[in-house]
């Protein structure tokens, strides 16, 4: 991982940029993101480290996908510039051309030699927010006998067949919470690494709950 | 009203690519509502990512918006999954801009590329609650005025019933003239019982047709007699629109989030085409040529990269190559963007030397291949449809490009031209075993040949609009030939579909009677024709039985010179007489010079009463 950021030998500075996606393209791929992102580094004019090869692309890494229709408070990517930038300029330079719905959090500098963002990525944060109407004790209900299963055999249909997996040791927490206007929230802490990515939707379909969520956001992405 | 997010929120995650629904890419433009005293909401009856690669609508979208007092937003058509969570939902079709329902606004303008789109029309209207039959859109209700504009306006009589208004030819002048007379007016006496009044001052704009003013008078055999003016002061005819010189093109276009057809910017360097192909329906429907000057598209590509952050512009016209400047303004755009990695296309070549030179220019093509369109394999032939191509240019030109580093090349034929016999048709094979040969010769190694043949269709306002679409059983028979000529390793062949070719010329070249047709094909449940997992042609064939009406009669049957065509009122400046000669120097196998050698006396130049043809640019 560090020789491959490195191989280029162009990179001379790495920004790790905390972005939110909102509500306005909750509904945008990953892929699509990529290229938002994409284009709005080329229309910022930030002076881009570029892959090798026979499709050369511009290096940008995400931390980690959002799945469709999830909001993200603090995603994380980080930048390869070719040339230095400020900070304070390149916020600058980006915040103007970032499309309604995604925002800059923070702008950080980090060493060009720390492992690729992705592989440090241990577990995500959501937070499901209900109709008001939802009642606290029956989701409490809900969530006791999930935490107590020893075990959550399910299996998801992938574009190569349907895989099957224990979704239980995916879930490290959930808690209850609720909004200043009273809405109902519901936390999750879940593993997301090599060995395994919790999804907050099979996480609800498991509780019985699944398409009762007004909104699904990512909160936090746990770094190592 | 506005649609409810939360309501669409309950759907959207169950549609594929959602986002196709929500808007708010980048330079979409959201003006004030209730302060736009015209509402446009342009359409586009396709799904989302082909109608954003339709430069047309996008030129329409920023000259309305960039009107005081206008707003325009838009809308595409539902893929058939959000269609279905729509109706259940009862959520009726919405402007992606600002989510008003589409029967809330004062126009709503389609553009018609393609005849397999019309069902699309019909469900979009259906889903925005909208009456689909102009006629029925009448009485103290105000519905939007259902207008269309684009290549198939040419002979738009089979969607005749459900458009109250079709501009022929270039809208920009149009649409505003007709924005005008909106204004003038004011929205209440556009509406509900004075909706009649304005189509008739409507009438009398040039360029603009009110199909509803015109009737059609049939023979006996179900050949149309005459397409005449049903009241006084109505012209006989619709003269197509032009303008002089091309206007300036957007230079905010909005950028997709899900990946469009064409997912670049785009730069239309010149209008029309000098080469008189016969069979080539732009050709002859976009004339004169003009072209963008240079400098304005040196300028345009600047803006445009700001604008968008898109990585690759196109340089878009029907034959790109023909473009005066073409060469100083790839190396330009090369020199001016290359260190930006940003990349210049040029989607229309033609087969010579050239054209490969400028492809050198261009390193981006490199990777996805060349490709060229001799369009009929034997040297007669091309000379019947005018293709002034000669094999020694098809082999000198891929010559070139294998041994520039090129190691696939992608040819287009048709099948079914008039005059096409089975020798004609080997000659494709013999054509393709050439190039392999000169590929392999050039490269020292075996080369990649995509072969693409297409059934031919005749379009209307064609030299050959009299001439019957060939039988199917003569295409079968020849594309099986072909097939066993062509079976060589290294040879990709690929057809059109026979089952939607016959589909495509009867509604090509239909009349007013079809569209009973139209609605009926809807009625019984075809959507997206144009794409072959959605396409059944059974539902059309039972909608031409239920209505008495023959396909065959209109796709397949050669018409007389004395013939009224059924879109003999719509006035393209080319003359019918122009057409006619064509076709009979095509019976000959003559071919014909073109616009750049001299002038065959079109028709065009007086029409518009022209100075020059082609247009000389401004800046020359």
């Amino acid at each position: 991982m560090i020789a491959s950021a490195l191989e280029s030998g162009a990179v001379v500075q790495r920004v790790r940029v905390v972005f939110a996606k909102g509500d306005q393209v909750r509904y945008i791929s990953h892929l699509d993101l990529l290229r938002v992102w994409e284009r709005v580094l080329r229309r910022a004019r930030v002076p881009m480290a570029w892959s090798q090869g026979f499709n050369p692309r511009p290096r940008l890494f995400f931390a980690a996908a959002l799945p469709v229709g999830v909001t993200g408070s603090a995603e994380m990517l980080d930048l390869m510039l070719a040339s230095p930038v400020e900070l304070p300029v390149l916020q600058h330079l980006i915040g103007d051309q970032l499309p309604p719905g995604l925002h800059l959090c923070a702008l950080e500098d980090v060493p060009l030699t720390l492992p690729s963002l992705p592989s440090r990525v241990v577990a995500a944060v959501y937070e499901v927010i209900f109709a008001e109407s939802a009642s606290v004790d029956d989701l409490q209900c809900r969530v006791d006998s999930l935490l107590a299963a020893p075990s959550l055999p399910r299996s998801r249909q992938r574009p190569d067949g349907v895989r099957s997996y224990d979704l239980r040791p995916l879930v490290q927490s959930l808690w209850i919470s609720k909004t200043d206007a009273g809405r109902t929230v519901l936390h999750m802490r879940l593993q997301m690494d090599q060995q395994g990515t919790g999804r907050p939707d099979e996480v609800l379909a498991e509780l019985g709950l699944w398409g009762s969520a007004q909104s699904i956001e990512r909160v936090e992405l746990v770094l190592q | 009203m506005m649609v409810d997010p939360d309501v669409l929120n309950c759907l959207l995650p169950g549609v594929e690519k959602p986002a196709r629904y929500t808007g708010n890419e980048w330079n979409s433009i959201r003006k004030d509502w209730s302060q736009a005293r015209l509402r446009v909401a342009l359409a586009y009856p396709d799904v989302y990512e082909v109608g954003m690669s339709n430069l047309g609508l996008a030129i329409l979208y920023e000259l309305l918006n960039g009107q005081a007092g206008t707003l325009a937003e838009r809308v595409y058509t539902p893929w058939p999954d959000m269609d279905r969570a729509m109706r259940q939902q009862g959520i009726p079709l919405f402007s992606l801009e600002s989510r008003h329902p589409l029967a809330e606004f004062d126009w709503l303008g389609f553009s018609l590329p393609y005849e397999l789109n019309y069902s699309n029309v019909l469900s979009m209207l259906s889903l925005a609650g909208i009456p689909l039959l102009a006629s029925q859109r009448v009485g103290s209700r105000t519905w939007p005025l259902i207008i269309g504009g684009g290549t198939c306006t040419y002979n738009a009589e089979p969607m005749a019933d459900f458009f109250d208004l079709l501009v022929i030819g270039e809208g920009e002048e149009v649409i505003l003239e007709l924005a005008e007379l909106f204004h003038s007016l004011g929205r209440d006496q556009v509406g509900g019982t004075s909706k009649a009044g304005f189509l008739q001052h409507a009438s009398c704009i040039e360029g603009v047709y009110v199909p509803a003013l015109y009737a059609a008078e049939y023979h006996a055999d179900g050949r149309v007699k005459a397409t005449v003016p049903a009241l006084a002061g109505v012209p006989a005819t619709i003269k197509k629109r032009i303008v002089r010189q091309l206007l300036p093109l957007p230079e905010r276009p909005v950028v997709p989030y899900v990946e469009a057809i064409h997912d670049r910017a785009m730069i239309e360097i010149m209008r029309g085409c000098t080469r008189g192909c016969r069979f080539c329906q732009a050709g002859m429907i976009y004339r004169p040529v003009r072209e963008r000057p240079m400098p304005e598209v040196l300028s345009l590509a600047d803006k445009l990269i700001a604008s968008t952050g898109h990585e690759e512009i196109a340089l878009v016209s029907l034959s790109s190559a023909d473009y005066s400047w073409i060469e100083p303004v790839v190396g330009e755009l090369n020199r001016r963007h290359g260190q930006q990695r940003i990349s210049v296309s040029l989607p229309s070549l033609r087969t010579d030397t050239f054209s490969v030179r400028l492809a050198q220019m261009i390193q981006q093509t490199r990777k996805s291949g060349l490709t060229f369109a001799p369009e009929a394999g034997s040297e007669r032939l091309r000379a019947v449809i005018n293709k002034g191509v000669t094999a020694a240019d098809l082999l000198q030109t891929a010559e070139m490009a294998f041994s520039g580093g090129w190691q696939r090349i992608k040819l287009y034929f048709m099948l079914g031209l008039p005059t096409e016999t089975l020798d004609d048709v080997l000659a494709i094979a013999d054509l393709v075993h050439s190039v392999q040969s000169v590929g392999r010769r050039a490269r020292g190694q075996p080369v990649q040949i995509s072969v693409s043949v297409n059934t031919f269709v005749p379009k209307p306002q064609t030299p050959f609009q009299w001439l019957p679409l060939a039988a199917t059983a003569d295409v079968l028979e020849r594309q099986a030939a072909l097939r066993q000529q062509l079976r060589n390793k290294g040879i990709k062949l690929s057809w059109s579909d026979e089952d939607s070719t016959w589909l495509e010329a009867a509604l090509a070249r239909g009349d007013r009677r079809m569209s009973a047709v139209v609605l009926k094909a809807w009625q019984l449940g075809a959507r997206f024709d144009a794409w072959n997992e959605w396409y059944r042609p059974e539902l059309w064939r039972q909608a031409f039985a239920e209505q008495g009406l023959d396909p065959h009669f209109y796709s397949s049957r050669l018409r007389s010179r004395e013939e009224c065509l059924p879109w003999a009122h719509i006035d393209t400046g080319v003359s019918p007489t122009f057409l006619w000669d064509e076709y009979q120097r095509a019976l000959r196998a003559e071919s014909s010079v073109n616009c750049a050698e001299g002038c065959l006396d079109c028709g065009v130049r007086r029409s518009f009463g022209l100075a020059e043809c082609p247009v000389p640019s401004v800046d020359q």
